[in-house]
């Protein structure tokens, strides 16, 4: 399983070509504890960088972007139920949806850990 | 509010105890102030609202107005009964411009020999320029920026406050005096902007880290940031200045007629004498003149409306906009303080937010929104 990283913070994670979408633990940090989530709907086609999940924080509304082109095929209700999960485990239960990816290769051209690190430190 | 970054921030004497406590500090009002601790917010806001939350507030202004004719002085600026206030007592005032709009909000109290004043950080280089240009002849006035301002609020705010303090610890809400507190001679008043019970506690700014240690040495006192500070009040139904008043909205639209006793009303004893009393008296007097008046809304749904978010009407006519808006923790759900056409102000009316350019549902709804917990 790869993971790569966004410039807006996002993370997907791949297992085959369903990659699993959320926000880094630093993203999460620097938005502050999360009260609202909006997830977008089973079956919409994301392309990359297009807003997909509407979350608010206690300081500010912001969005979780589709790190790369493809379609919604899960959604995790738990963080809508409870935005806290985004706070306390950002890169594991707090996800926010999986996409079904379209080119493997726009995974690849992504942040790898590493690149990601160097970035926010 | 926040300043270029670049722009020098001034420190309050508190920054190496918030930095020492890991606060994350910002910018705010041309301050270095923390915004949260490693609590975060959301805890933040509840621990105050169930235990005790200690506020750096020293960023306010702090003056005195010394003499016989100070009160007199005073009160020719605010449309509020500054004469009438007992010694050992406060009061909420407003100084008003001539078109009846709001320079700024104000807590005075009453020590008995002079007036205390303390003003919103963002305003207090113009009200210190506006009562020397008006009053300054009348009374000595004396900026106290050697004082530093704590607030401690929350239901355990008396009982972490007794721990520590020598002497009568003021017993009602707006009540104050001076007392001993962990040694440091501190004047304290029963008040603050939380809608909790709880204490603002002026202290010289050399001995305020002693003080503010000792009080987070008590049971259950964390440290609480401008963040929850902001929830707090917002939930409390409080107005901060610059965004729920400013110098285009006067007292009777803003709804703070609360704090325009009857002595300054029209008929009363000493009627008008404050900037813009033609206005506020005339809107007082004929309400149906009065365009547009602050509210609470309430969505149905649990997404937060922020400032700015416009209000519209079942035509999808603009009919106001939302001054404060957020998640308020206590109450679980969104907050919002908003101005709308007073043929929508009535509680219970319906009208929409335009929540990311969709028509949301929020019902006009009376405040607070979280009950005060004042000690009457």
């Amino acid at each position: 399983m790869t993971t790569r990283y966004t410039e807006d913070h996002e993370y997907i994670k791949m297992d085959g070509d369903i990659g699993t979408v959320g926000i880094t633990h630093f993203a999460q940090d620097k938005l502050g504890d999360l009260v609202y989530v909006e997830q977008p709907k089973v079956g919409r086609k994301l392309a990359a960088k297009e807003d997909a999940a509407i979350i608010e924080s206690v300081k500010a509304a912001a969005e979780v972007k589709s790190p790369v082109d493809g379609e919604v095929v899960e959604v995790n209700e738990a963080v809508v139920a409870d935005p806290s999960l985004v706070n306390t485990d950002p890169e594991g239960a707090g996800w926010f949806f999986k996409i079904k990816v379209s080119d493997a290769g726009a995974v690849a051209k992504l942040h790898d850990e590493t690149a990601y690190k160097a970035m926010i430190a | 509010m926040s300043e270029p970054v670049s722009e020098t921030l001034l420190r309050t004497p508190l920054y190496d105890l918030h930095v020492s406590l890991g606060a994350r500090m910002v910018p705010f009002a041309g301050y270095d102030m923390p915004v949260q601790y490693p609590l975060g917010v959301l805890k933040e806001h509840l621990h105050t609202r169930a235990h005790a939350g200690l506020f750096d507030v020293s960023h306010m202004g702090q003056l005195e107005l010394h003499g016989p004719d100070a009160a007199n002085a005073l009160e020719s600026l605010v449309p509020v009964d500054v004469i009438g206030i007992p010694a050992g007592k406060q009061r909420y005032a407003l100084f008003t411009n001539d078109a009846g709009g709001i320079l700024d909000d104000l807590m005075i109290f009453n020590t008995g020999s002079y007036l205390h004043v303390v003003v919103n950080a963002a305003c207090k280089t113009q009200d210190i320029a506006h009562l020397k240009k008006h009053i300054g002849n009348r009374c000595e006035i004396k900026v106290r920026d050697d004082l530093a301002l704590l607030a401690l609020q929350g239901p355990g705010a008396e009982a972490a406050l007794k721990g520590i303090a020598t002497g009568e610890v003021p017993a009602t809400f707006m009540a104050g005096g001076r007392l001993l507190i962990a040694g440091v001679d501190c004047l304290i008043t029963r008040s603050g902007y939380t809608g909790e019970d709880g204490f603002e506690i002026s202290v010289p700014a050399s001995q305020s880290e002693a003080l503010a240690k000792a009080l987070l040495a008590q049971p259950n006192v964390q440290p609480i940031g401008l963040g929850a500070r902001d929830s707090l009040r917002l939930e409390a139904g409080l107005c901060l200045y610059g965004h729920d008043l400013d110098t285009t909205t006067t007292p009777v639209e803003a709804s703070l007629t609360w704090a325009m006793q009857k002595v300054r009303r029209t008929g009363g004893e000493r009627a008008g004498g404050f900037p813009g009393a033609g206005v506020i008296l005339g809107q007082l007097d004929n309400p149906s003149t009065v365009k547009r008046k602050r509210v609470g809304l309430k969505p149905e749904g649990r997404a937060p409306i922020r400032e700015g978010v416009e209000l519209q009407d079942g035509a999808r006519n603009k009919i106001g906009v939302v001054t404060s808006g957020g998640f308020g923790p206590t109450v679980n759900g969104p907050v919002i303080m908003a101005y709308v056409d007073a043929a929508h102000a009535a509680v219970g009316t319906q009208i929409s937010a335009m929540l990311r350019g969709t028509p949301t549902p929020v019902t006009v709804v009376g405040m607070p929104f979280a009950p005060h917990g004042y000690k009457r």
